[in-house]
């Protein structure tokens, strides 16, 4: 099973690459959010693929022998509700941006570093 | 007897119910304020309990859930955690003080529960014993900094606040992956469990994988050449309370990562410890250059921040507990120095109208208290003795020098002339020059009295002053500190050997 995954996070990685690349903040989103879900499914491959079964102690066994590893499902799942929550963030922030600003490229965005700019130019609403 | 159970959960425990006191007090913005001057007091006095159950050099360790280490949380606090535990709150305390009467932060009701969110982060990474922990409490530090951030509304700062998320964001994934990697070759995520396992490792390039990863990842938090690029973007852009506490907890929570990962997880082999010297030079030269380059009293600031967290670096690549003791101190000194400048920068501009060095001027004469308070800190910045900053370059160069590694002590050397030219770039423009024009009309003027922002920046001078004329005790504790670094089987064998819970 491992390769199978290993080529899919690679796809996805490569993917979000791409995305994160292009200068339109709405294929970054998207890009950043395949980047958090191939990190979610490397975590899951480095808790080894083994057995699916439950890890649940019944009865009066003390141990289980053969089951799936539930620490990487926990991890994935606090990293699944971070990157939500930063994700839903992010795209009221590009939101208002864009609201704002009225553009998606970001090389085109220069409000708070602008191009000409001379680190000498005094910015307008501070002229006295 | 407290147990060191309560004392490492109060400093997390109160900045969590300040949070939630100031969200329900949402409508009573001075009630806000008042009780995020109490919680951060609160949070200071727990500091300084925790510092001093430290301070006999135990090492504090206790686990979370029920569950023995490692496969519970650790929270430890050596002496290294529990002084930058101490120094946050101290800036906590410092900053809600100077918050009182600023104008910039009143009638938005979302800055105090952000704020108290972020030193909720930033103690939590701080004392945390777990690897993946250390992410989450990463994570919310910076939901809280993308919610100070952008508070304001403003062009340039949703612009700032653009460029600032995505690189983050990138950067904390990387450090997911990392964490995953790590947790695949050893099985564990408890901090002092992967000392052990990682020397087990036959594999060297694993490990040598390993510690790059993790370097990039943290490198990217502390803006470290060539990953800084975010900070300049955005920093200049934040109203002066949430431009004082970024700069003084932000980046260094990612030099603490770095220098904790480093001394306890991964061995610094000669070939990490050149990369992470040259990775120290340049970037304090590149910071420094940029800051020469501005004429924007936060733009250069902002700079100087990268400058000297090469510096911090320094330690890091030689490993001596001499070199790391000049980290820590370091660390500490540039804390304190580097908000108060930017709480300078605040009433400069509030008394003038503007953080731009060209228009304004004459202060010295208008604000003589103001320019001698600026003084102190801005000479320590640049390390004139008997500043902190000469200390704690000291202890930077010298360990250089023993270890024949001339060229850090040479770049410290220069940048440190470097930083003494911006200092007196401001000082020439803001201070000295009279202003070609008459003073504009000041910003908030009027709203409120000064008074506050003249105790936070005193408070902050007077321990600027106090490490610089006494710095034995606080080269003592560095060195200290260092020696628990240094061998890391306390740190281990103080969090396996940890009772969970009640002791």
């Amino acid at each position: 099973m491992e390769p199978l995954y290993i080529v899919a996070i690679g796809v996805m990685a490569g993917a979000a690459a791409y995305l994160l690349m292009s200068r339109n903040v709405l294929r970054m989103v998207l890009g950043l959010l395949l980047l958090g879900n191939a990190a979610n499914l490397t975590i899951f491959v480095a808790g080894r693929l083994g057995s699916s079964l439950p890890p649940l102690i019944t009865g009066d066994q003390v141990s289980v022998a053969v089951s799936a590893n539930p620490l990487p499902q926990a991890l994935i799942l606090t990293a699944i509700v971070i990157s939500f929550s930063l994700v839903a963030f992010t795209v009221v922030l590009l939101h208002k941006a864009h609201q704002h600003l009225h553009i998606v490229d970001t090389d085109a965005m220069r409000e708070a570093e602008p191009v000409d700019s001379a680190a000498y130019a005094v910015p307008d609403e501070e002229r006295p | 007897m407290i147990s060191s159970h309560a004392l490492l959960t109060a400093p997390i425990a109160i900045p969590l119910i300040g949070l939630v006191l100031t969200t329900l007090l949402w409508r009573r913005p001075s009630l806000q304020r008042i009780a995020s001057l109490v919680v951060s007091t609160a949070f200071l006095w727990s500091a300084i309990v925790l510092f001093r159950a430290s301070l006999d050099g135990t090492i504090l360790a206790t686990q979370f859930g029920s569950w023995d280490a490692p496969f519970g949380i650790s929270f430890v606090a050596d002496k290294l955690a529990a002084a930058m535990v101490l120094i946050t709150a101290i800036m906590a305390v410092a900053i809600a003080i100077y918050q009182l009467t600023d104008p910039e932060e009143t009638g938005r009701p979302m800055f105090h529960p952000l704020y108290q969110g972020l030193l909720l982060g930033v103690t939590g990474a701080f004392m945390t014993g777990d690897i993946f922990n250390m992410y989450v409490w990463f994570e919310i530090m910076l939901i809280s900094s993308f919610g100070l951030l952008v508070l304001g509304g403003t062009k340039e700062q949703l612009d700032a606040g653009v460029k600032y998320v995505m690189l983050n964001l990138v950067m904390t994934t990387v450090f997911l992956v990392a964490v995953a990697f790590l947790y695949g070759a050893t099985g564990t995520l408890n901090m002092a469990d992967l000392a052990g396992r990682i020397q087990t490792i036959e594999n060297t390039g694993l490990v040598s994988t390993l510690a790059v990863l993790f370097l990039l990842a943290f490198a990217s938090k502390a803006a470290l050449f060539p990953l800084f690029f975010w900070l300049p973007a955005s920093y200049h852009t934040a109203s002066t309370p949430v431009l004082a506490i970024f700069a003084a907890l932000l980046t260094k929570v990612g030099v603490y990562a770095i220098v904790r990962c480093f001394s306890l997880i991964f061995p610094v082999t000669e070939g990490l410890a050149n990369m992470i010297g040259i990775i120290a030079a340049l970037t304090m030269i590149t910071g420094v250059l940029g800051a020469a380059s501005h004429f924007d009293i936060r733009k250069i600031l902002s700079f100087h921040i990268i400058s000297q967290i090469g510096y911090m670096l320094v330690g890091v690549a030689i490993a001596t507990p001499l070199a790391l003791a000049g980290s820590v101190l370091y660390i500490v000194h540039h804390i304190v120095v580097k908000a108060n400048l930017f709480l300078i920068g605040g009433v400069i501009r509030r008394k003038t109208g503007s953080y731009h060095l060209k228009p304004i001027g004459g202060l010295h004469r208008a604000a003589p208290f103001l320019a001698i308070m600026f003084c102190i800190p801005a000479l320590s910045l640049a390390g004139l003795p008997p500043l902190s900053g000469f200390w704690a370059k000291y202890l930077v160069v010298k360990p250089s020098l023993d270890a024949g590694e001339w060229y850090l002590a040479a770049t410290a050397l220069i940048v440190g002339v470097l930083t003494l030219y911006s200092m007196l770039k401001i000082w020439n423009e803001a201070f000295w020059k009279m202003p070609e024009t008459p003073a504009p009309e000041p910003v908030g003027a009027g709203r409120g009295s000064f008074a506050p922002q003249y105790v936070a920046i005193a408070a902050l001078s007077a321990i600027t002053l106090a490490i610089g004329l006494n710095p034995e005790p606080f080269i003592a504790f560095s060195v200290e500190a260092a020696n628990q670094l240094s061998d890391s089987s306390r740190y281990i064998n103080a969090v396996l050997e940890s009772p969970y819970g009640r002791d």
